[in-house]
């Protein structure tokens, strides 16, 4: 147990490494990383002297080594718009990101998870009907889309909602409606067809024939076998909606790391992209992570790592 | 095969359901006994048909502008004409034939999106699944590794590098989500192998090819067409938030995304603009998710005995 948990903890450091790796190249995958970041109608001297303050004209193992001694301090130069350290600029959008993107998960798992359990054991009823639309209408309308449309109706014709930013607590309403649409429906689907699933498994027939209550079957039997698919689920959830709140921000004007990442690319603005990528990405690795360890607690029948398996 | 079936009890499954295509042609009896398949099937075969016939089925040529006749609402409000139903965007052109041809950049992109995604998780999947150990760690390393890259920067990086392009764009796609259906099949595959049919097959000597082939393949089938089917909707999406943000195919071709785009910015003036493009972007997605839903059902005769 402990030697697993100890290689996934080494194989998050090297997925670390890889992800810098792909960040640093990435840049430069043109060849010419001054070209690719100075506005198309710069002269040759500006270009040729931004390389020089960038260190482009280095070796490119010696700038890999500065990049990476630098990156692990959290230095990733300075934002080109901004002309202050990229992190800052990063650490300081996070709390947003995190509110709305927490928010969404929250509600999605809260909305979805007892809609998919109740669709599985009873298949065909109106609960299960109910449920079955909502996550194919949550999973048919593009939620940016949608947000448009809920600014006009409800913010611009009912002045219900605030139609941008984040100044009050109503603020968040709309941009985690919309950003949590996608996976709450995800959820709902995976949790009912896993239920289904497991219902007709053997097991589950044997345990109604030895006369076991329903309701321990239910729980002892049925729900724990859910978990398993739900907590793989959740790790990739979070990383979308990360991934979602670039366009949610950006139509909400909420003042996050996703509304940054897209103003960095209208700007070309590569240092401040390089950090937020390797942020998330942080973020994310801690999160595979956890569902690695959570894995191994739900599920003893996977043995990781080991060829000769003694299943039950 | 002929010799398995006749090794095989009678009572165990309907004769006609034990291959793949014959449980599809089984599957039209389920058809016309589920509604929500028929609605999913006829929505596909409406954006099918406009994508295959956009040059026959469009009244206009999609990128031909008429200042004049610019942001004209659709023909059901106040100053708008039959000759254009959807109405104009700003620079004249004629949205409801730019809809037509937006379902043949859709299709096009989704379809081979997935199938290149579909093609490179299932098989690092399956063998990551399977071996387990080294293999497992370093496919499923790679897989994290795309995973943790915030998908919008790998797109930043391929479109504004190389350009915008339909190449790039599916290219992006098939690359970006091919960690899904890795996981999902890898998933099933560690699950599925610690079945006692599978240690049965490997104590009576079979290969891993054969297993991998007939003993798991089999299984994964369903999940992975399920999968495959909402993967394209998705990727619809996909493509629409690219364009939403300038990313997604040059901005020339009618895409749904860069119509999307265009219609924000007269979102309050002229909503019919970016109305249009979401609601063609939701109607296909809808068809594609419910003959997923029931292609699953069909394709997994154990869901299907357990819904009876």
């Amino acid at each position: 147990m402990q030697r697993h948990l100890l290689s996934k903890l080494i194989q998050s450091v090297l997925l670390l490494f890889g992800v810098l790796l792909l960040v640093f190249f990435g840049v430069r995958m043109t060849g010419d990383p001054a070209t690719l970041m100075m506005p198309r109608e710069a002269t040759t001297a500006e270009v040729e002297s931004f390389r020089e303050a960038m260190g482009f004209n280095r070796p490119v193992p010696i700038q890999f080594w500065d990049f990476l001694t630098k990156a692990i301090h959290g230095d990733f130069g300075k934002s080109l718009h901004y002309k202050i350290p990229a992190m800052e600029l990063v650490l300081g959008r996070l709390p947003a990101t995190l509110q709305l993107a927490g928010v969404a998960l929250l509600y999605a798992l809260l909305v979805a998870i007892p809609l998919g359990i109740i669709g599985g054991f009873h298949p065909g009823s109106l609960a299960d009907s109910f449920g079955r639309l909502v996550a194919i209408l949550g999973q048919s309308v593009p939620n940016f889309w949608l947000a448009m449309m809920m600014i006009v109706l409800f913010a611009v014709r009912l002045h219900w909602f605030p139609s941008f930013g984040r100044f009050e607590w109503k603020s968040v309403i709309m941009p985690a409606f919309v950003l949590g649409l996608p996976t709450m429906s995800r959820i709902v689907r995976l949790t009912r067809s896993s239920v289904l699933e497991i219902r007709s498994e053997d097991f589950i027939r044997t345990a109604y024939s030895k006369g076991l209550d329903p309701r321990v079957i239910y729980v002892k039997h049925v729900l724990r076998n859910v978990l398993i698919p739900l907590v793989s689920v959740i790790g990739v959830s979070f990383g979308y909606l990360l991934g979602g709140s670039i366009y949610i921000e950006a139509v909400f004007a909420w003042p996050g790391a996703g509304q940054l990442i897209e103003q960095a690319i209208g700007w070309r603005d590569f240092p401040l992209i390089q950090a937020i990528a390797v942020f998330v990405s942080v973020v994310v690795i801690a999160l595979n992570l956890l569902t690695d360890i959570a894995y191994v607690i739900i599920d003893p029948r996977i043995r990781y790592g080991e060829r000769t398996s003694t299943s039950t | 095969m002929a010799r398995e079936q006749a090794l095989q009890p009678k009572d165990s499954l309907p004769d006609v359901e034990r291959t793949f295509w014959g449980r599809l042609v089984y599957a039209r009896r389920f058809l016309l006994r589920d509604w929500s398949g028929i609605i999913g099937l006829l929505l596909f075969l409406v954006v099918a048909t406009a994508a295959i016939f956009s040059p026959q089925l469009s009244p206009f040529d999609p990128l031909s502008q008429n200042l004049r006749n610019s942001k004209l609402p659709p023909a059901w409000i106040d100053g708008g004409s039959w000759d254009h139903p959807f109405g104009t965007d700003s620079l004249g052109r004629d949205l409801f034939s730019r809809i037509i041809y937006g379902a043949r950049v859709s299709l096009t992109i989704s379809f081979f999106g997935v199938l290149l995604a579909g093609g490179i998780g299932i098989i690092m999947g399956t063998l990551a699944g399977y071996f387990g150990g080294r293999v497992d760690d370093v496919t499923m390393g790679a897989v994290n590794l795309i995973l943790s890259l915030p998908y919008l920067l790998f797109v930043v990086f391929i479109a504004t590098i190389l350009g915008r392009s339909l190449l790039n764009v599916i290219l992006i796609f098939g690359i970006t989500d091919a960690p899904i259906f890795a996981r999902v099949a890898r998933g099933e595959v560690l699950r599925i192998r610690e079945l006692g049919y599978v240690e049965s097959a490997i104590c009576a000597g079979a290969r891993w090819g054969r297993i991998i082939f007939d003993h798991i393949m089999p299984n994964l089938i369903g999940p992975l067409i399920t999968l495959a089917t909402f993967e394209m909707s998705a990727m619809i999406f996909y493509e629409a938030g690219l364009g939403f943000l300038g990313l997604s195919v040059p901005p020339t071709v009618p895409s749904w995304g860069n119509m999307l785009s265009e219609g924000q910015l007269y979102m309050v003036n002229a909503p019919w603009i970016a109305t249009f493009p979401g609601l063609a972007i939701m109607f296909t997605s809808l068809g594609m998710n419910l003959l997923g839903d029931w292609l699953r059902d069909v394709l997994d005769p154990r869901l299907r005995r357990a819904r009876r």
